[in-house]
């Protein structure tokens, strides 16, 4: 970044359709980005909607037609408990999707709080702060919240308590230098002269400039936050076995590998959901990244 | 800075993220659960006051906590991480035992892993834009996005149940019996032994697993790999090499990949971790009897002692890796030996 920028006007009025034509454009160069989006969205309508669109309960267990193989009354087959495991699938979305937005969301605002403090303060408490950040990273991601939730006791919340706790140390780190950066501007400068305090300064004059970074970053991070909920549920530090979690679904396929259905369509939808999360992380990456734009 | 002094500075700063590590795991193990008592102990010892005490003394329960953090760390230096509350065994013997089996099956993992990573990431980034650069980072995304568990149980039943062209769960044929204890790696201690039927049959059951892992890992290692290199392929110094006349090979191999190289190594390292959380994800779907199918088995039922026990021993070995990453930079990156 250089220290002199040149004066720009800008308009925000016109701002709005050359980004909209921007957006058109990319989203022809980059299908996928749209092919992500749509899956996306109709993992959102299912998770919203799926009182009305699944043909069964989750958990209503029918004894007489257990371990069926898929056909046109149990479109994905039916548990060893003889319930439904195309409902059990969509309702598994209403476990999921909030749990790995809920992550990602309380996570990266704990980051983003701890980074900018760390940046702005400087000095002991920045020291301080990110000796506690690269502690936290010392651990491979899934490994700290497993010992986490294990002491908290395995349920749902626990677990994005636990995921939570591992998450914040990326966004720290980013924010902080990003901080760093934006303090020596002249407008910093320029708010501090005529007598602005210092939470004003971080939160209204340095923050706003440095969110952008950490925004993309989320949601580059979506897709992993959401594998590794139904990671952590897998190896049942999750909600409890019953429950329609789809990490969980498919660890109790496992017993039953025989029974393919059981495990291979609560998989593939975390698959499909994670792998449309990257599609448009990834379309987002080349966009907003010009040195990999291309020649 | 000669290699001596880096290796010195290195390994200086391991000892206080070490000491770190064994405060944050202190933490949860003890200051976390409502009662670590409880949480420690197996149900039927709960009622006998004469365990419960000895507990109590052992990890000094009735002290400060900083006294007890040095308890445990005292504890912990003679290598007592606790007893398991499944197996009823230290957790020590328990580690001993599944350990050397993970490290078999990651270290082949890493190596099939990188290959595969570096590899198709290279013909992404040379021959960006076309059908290659497509297949191969459909690949990486698959990599990515399936769910790692999902990956080991699909393979196998498309290449052990359905073709049955691959060796099935576990590390040896029920007919053949493990070779004589030496590494406590199958494949290792068959060749010791001389024994090549064992030695095939133990490579035989690594396959699956293996490769599982190793396209678990492939994906972020090729997107790396391919971002890495692109940025490389756009510097000036590429367009020296070509203007001075050097065959495309030599261009590529020797001032692209020694530029691009660097990121790639830093990725592998974290992969490392990626790949023991794998172990513990997949281990069970393979019946593979190692430290990720004790993990699995430890969470699923809430014994607590070892899933600490190993997400401490996790832990190091992450420390570990990434130190044998720093080392690597020494020799990747001449800056570091200049400054």
């Amino acid at each position: 970044m250089s220290s002199i920028s040149p004066i720009t006007f800008s308009t925000p009025v016109s701002a709005s359709p050359s980004l909209w034509r921007r957006l058109r454009y990319h989203l022809r160069r980059n299908p996928l980005v749209l092919a992500g989006a749509i899956i996306v969205a109709l993992w959102l309508v299912i998770a919203l909607q799926v009182p009305n669109i699944a043909p069964y309960q989750p958990l209503a267990q029918d004894l007489v037609n257990r371990k069926l193989t898929p056909n046109p009354t149990f479109l994905f087959g039916t548990d060893e408990l003889g319930r439904d495991i195309f409902s059990r699938v969509l309702w598994g979305a209403r476990i999921t999707i909030p749990a790995g937005l809920a992550v990602i969301t309380i996570g990266s605002a704990l980051g983003v709080i701890i980074g900018a403090v760390a940046g702005y303060v400087g000095g002991v408490g920045d020291e301080l702060l990110m000796r506690l950040t690269e502690l936290f990273m010392a651990f491979p991601t899934i490994i700290l919240a497993m010992a986490v939730t294990a002491a908290l006791g395995p349920d749902i919340r626990n677990a994005v308590l636990a995921l939570v706790v591992v998450w914040w140390p990326r966004y720290a780190r980013v924010l902080r230098g990003l901080v760093l950066e934006v303090k020596a501007q002249e407008y910093v400068e320029a708010a501090r002269s005529v007598g602005a305090g210092g939470g004003y300064i971080l939160f209204r004059t340095i923050l706003p400039n440095c969110i952008a970074p950490a925004v993309i970053l989320a949601t580059l991070d979506i897709g992993t936050a959401i594998i590794v909920f139904a990671s952590l549920s897998f190896i049942g530090l999750g909600p409890d076995p019953s429950s329609p979690e789809w990490g969980r679904m498919v660890s109790i396929g496992i017993d039953f590998f025989d029974q393919w259905w059981m495990w291979l369509f609560p998989g593939l939808a975390i698959a499909s959901l994670v792998m449309a999360f990257n599609f448009i992380g990834d379309g987002l990456r080349d966009i907003l990244d010009p040195r990999l734009r291309g020649e | 800075m000669n290699f001596f002094r880096y290796l010195v500075r290195r390994l200086l700063l391991i000892i206080p993220l070490l000491l770190g590590i064994t405060i944050v795991a202190f933490i949860i193990a003890n200051a976390v659960p409502a009662d670590p008592i409880n949480a420690n102990l197996p149900q039927n010892a709960l009622g006998n006051q004469e365990l419960v005490d000895a507990f109590r003394k052992k990890w000094g329960l009735d002290k400060p906590l900083h006294e007890q953090y040095l308890t445990y760390l005292g504890n912990l230096l003679q290598g007592d991480m606790g007893t398991s509350i499944k197996t009823r065994k230290p957790i020590r013997e328990d580690i001993a035992r599944f350990l050397p089996a993970t490290i078999e099956l990651a270290t082949l993992s890493a190596l099939l892993g990188a290959g595969l990573g570096v590899g198709l990431g290279l013909v992404s980034a040379i021959w960006k834009d076309t059908l290659a650069d497509y297949v191969a980072r459909i690949v990486a995304l698959i990599g990515v996005s399936f769910p790692v568990f999902l990956l080991g149980l699909v393979l196998l039943t498309i290449f052990y149940k359905e073709l049955d062209i691959a060796a099935g769960p576990g590390r040896l044929d029920f007919k053949l019996r493990a070779p004589p204890t030496v590494t406590g790696m199958f494949t290792i201690d068959a060749l010791l032994a001389g024994d090549w039927k064992t030695f095939n049959n133990a490579l035989a059951h690594l396959v699956l697993p293996s490769t599982t892992l190793a396209l678990y890992i492939s994906g972020i290692i090729s997107r790396i790999t391919r971002s890495s290199l692109l940025e490389v392929l756009n510097k000036d110094y590429m367009r020296t090499a070509r203007a001075k006349g050097l065959r495309e090979r030599k261009v590529i191999g020797t001032h692209g990949m020694r530029n691009a190289l660097i990121p790639v190594v830093t990725v592998i390292g974290l992969a490392y971790g990626n790949l023991l959380v794998g172990s513990i994800l997949i281990e069970s779907i393979f019946a593979y009897p190692g430290i990720g199918r004790y993990m699995f088995r430890a969470s699923t039922s809430q014994d607590f002692p070892a899933i600490m026990g190993v997400s401490l021993l996790i832990a190091v070995i992450y420390v570990g890796v990434n130190f044998v990453v720093d080392i690597a930079y020494y020799f990747l990156d001449p800056r570091i030996r200049i400054a």
